[in-house]
Parts: C-alpha cells; structure tokens; sequence
C-alpha cells in the first residue's frame, strides 16, 4: 500500500475521532485557554497517556524509532509564543481547522488562508531564522528522559500521575 | 461519568484514549509497510500547500527557496492525513446532525459582534502569526501536543507551555476573561 493511502485512511480516522471529541470548535479552542472549558486538554492528554504507553513498548521492542523535534531553545521559546499568540486570535489549530471546515464552521476557512499566507512568510524568512534564532543555542533531538538522566517507564509513571492530577482537578472544578 | 456529552459527542477522555490508540497503530503502520516511521502532524502540509500555490505563479521562486526545499512540496502522507481529517470530521458531524453552518464563532460573536469582516480579518492575521510559530518551533498541538508528548521530547513540553501560556494571555485580553 502506498503511503497516500495510508495517510489518507489514518486522517479520515483521525478527523473523524477529533469531531466526535467535539475538540474541532473555536469556542472550545478559546473556552480552554479561558479555563471554561478544558475538553481539548482532557482530549488531549487522554490520548498522550495511551500513546506514550504504546510508543515506547513498540521503541523497547525495536519496532520503531523515536523522532524527536530537536530542543532548539530560540525557535522552540519564540515559535511556541507566536503560536500560542495566533492560536488565541484565530481560536484554531492547523489540524482542527480543516476539521472545523468540514463540519461547517466555514469560518475557518479564513484562519487556512492565513496559515498558508504565515507558511508562504516562514519560507521567505527561514535563511534570517537560520542566521539567527537557530543558532542560539540547540540541544539536539533529546528526551525529557534523556535531559533528566532517568529511566523513560520512571518518567512515565510519573507523568500519568500528572495527567491524572490534571484531570482530577478538571473534574472537581467541572471545566 | 457519562459516555456521551449533552451535545452527543464521545467523553472526551474515551475519545482522547481512541485517538492514542490511532496514534499507535499509525506509527507502527507506517514504519512497516511504508518504511518510514511518521508521527501524526499537521503544519508541515500548510507548507506545501503555499508550495503549491507559489508554482503555479512562479515554480522558479519555489525551486530556489531553501525552505521548499528542505520540506519538499510534493503530496505525501502526511497531506493526505490532513485530507483526511476534512473528510472523518465531516462524516462524522453529517451522520450525528452536529454539522452546523456557522459564519462567526460565538465567543468571537459575544465580543466582537457577527461581522464577517472583523472575523475575517483576525482569523486570518492570527494564522499568519501561529503559522509563523509552528514552523519556527517545529511543531504544532498535533506534531508537539500529541506526538511529541508520546515521545516524552523535550522540546515539547516547553513548546506546549508557550503555547497555552502565551494563547492564555491573549485570550484573556482578547475575550474579557471572566465576564464572558
């Protein structure tokens, strides 16, 4: 099977499981990062406390191979503001706003345009990026295991323990 | 804990665990029948599509641009993944009646009144900026939040705090925080 396919197939799933988790709506974007309504941090770390389970027993057993995003410090720290910036004005991520089209927030279509428009931008000012925020400072493609020099399964346990305070206080305080 | 919310979609909890498991089974399976290991992501495909679109003006600019070409503008799995989402998401909304043809978000609307324009032009310059992020920072929720937290990376937990740190701030300026 090729890979379009598959990716085809893996989205149709992946669209599908994100519309009925109700995570695809502005308001739900925006009701998260008000604290009114966290349904995409409980989607969210839901679906992390499965994953990591599974993608490291795949990674034990040599069935795969990890590929970390690298710890580049200046484009990690400003990237990530900027997006969090854009994410609260345009109430979308680039995942969910194809979603959000597809069940009629047309809306949305406005915030794709402007994320092709921020990508055709990015591509114009990566040679400045690479002479400059790149080069600040890079860690390399490195685990939080790595960084703390323990075990992944102990930095796991504990972040399940995290992910499950998170929840509980979610549902204590019915957000 | 119900299994369903008032407005018929899954638990949230329930639907987050299925999408890890998704997650799982997608990684192995492109490791062993495509022979590349491929997390789930998103922002990159917003890169190809201006790819795509600065060609057909002008493929010599496109050639030329080290970032297009790093990234290379072709259709691969993870741009089928994205076409995919549009079609899942608008299965799933038409067969459980929540598809809903909406021209401003009701936030937006409480705030800023139902102006397509206004709207228009705020989804827009924020995607520029979030774009812009996503690509500086390698990643966005799905490629940092999902995969990356899987992969315990480092760059995704600080990633994800700017994210909901900087995204929290301006929300709250933005959308007047508690009197909403």
């Amino acid at each position: 099977m090729n890979e379009q396919i598959i990716g085809l197939i893996t989205g149709i799933l992946f669209g599908f499981i994100l519309q009925k988790g109700r995570v695809l709506r502005f308001d739900k974007q925006v009701g998260a990062l008000l604290f009114k309504d966290m349904t995409i941090l409980k989607f969210m770390f839901a679906a992390v406390v499965v994953g990591m389970v599974g993608i490291y027993l795949l990674k034990d057993f040599g069935l795969i191979e990890l590929k970390h995003k690298p710890m580049n410090l200046g484009a990690v720290v400003i990237g990530g503001s900027l997006f969090g910036i854009g994410w609260a004005i345009m109430g979308f991520c680039p995942g969910t706003s194809i979603g959000a089209v597809a069940e009629g927030r047309w809306h949305a279509v406005w915030a794709i345009l402007g994320m092709i428009a921020g990508a055709a931008l990015f591509a114009e000012l990566f040679p400045f990026f690479k002479r400059t925020v790149l080069t600040w400072k890079d860690w390399g493609k490195i685990s939080l295991s790595d960084a703390l020099g323990i075990n992944h399964w102990v930095v796991i346990v504990l972040l399940i323990l995290v992910y499950l305070a998170i929840f509980a206080l979610f549902e204590k305080k019915k957000i | 804990m119900r299994l369903k919310t008032p407005d018929l979609g899954w638990n949230p909890y329930l639907a987050g665990a299925i999408l890890g498991l998704l997650a799982i089974v997608s990684v192995l399976a492109t490791t062993k029948l495509i022979g590349k290991t491929n997390f789930l992501g998103a922002s990159t495909t917003f890169v190809r599509a201006a790819g795509f679109i600065e060609k057909a003006a002008s493929p010599e600019h496109v050639d030329q641009n080290e970032y297009f070409t790093k990234e290379k503008v072709k259709i691969d799995w993870q741009f089928m993944l994205v076409i995919g989402i549009f079609i899942g998401a608008f299965i799933s909304s038409v067969s459980d009646g929540s598809f809903q043809w909406e021209s401003v978000p009701p936030t937006w609307r409480q705030r800023f009144g139902s102006g397509i324009g206004l709207r228009a032009v705020g989804a827009f310059l924020g995607g520029v900026i979030a774009m812009v992020g996503a690509r500086l920072a390698d990643g966005c929720p799905s490629g940092h939040g999902l995969s990356g937290l899987m992969q315990l990376s480092l760059s995704s937990f600080v990633a994800l705090l700017l994210f909901f740190g900087a995204g929290v701030v301006v929300a709250h300026l933005l959308y007047g925080g508690k009197q909403l």
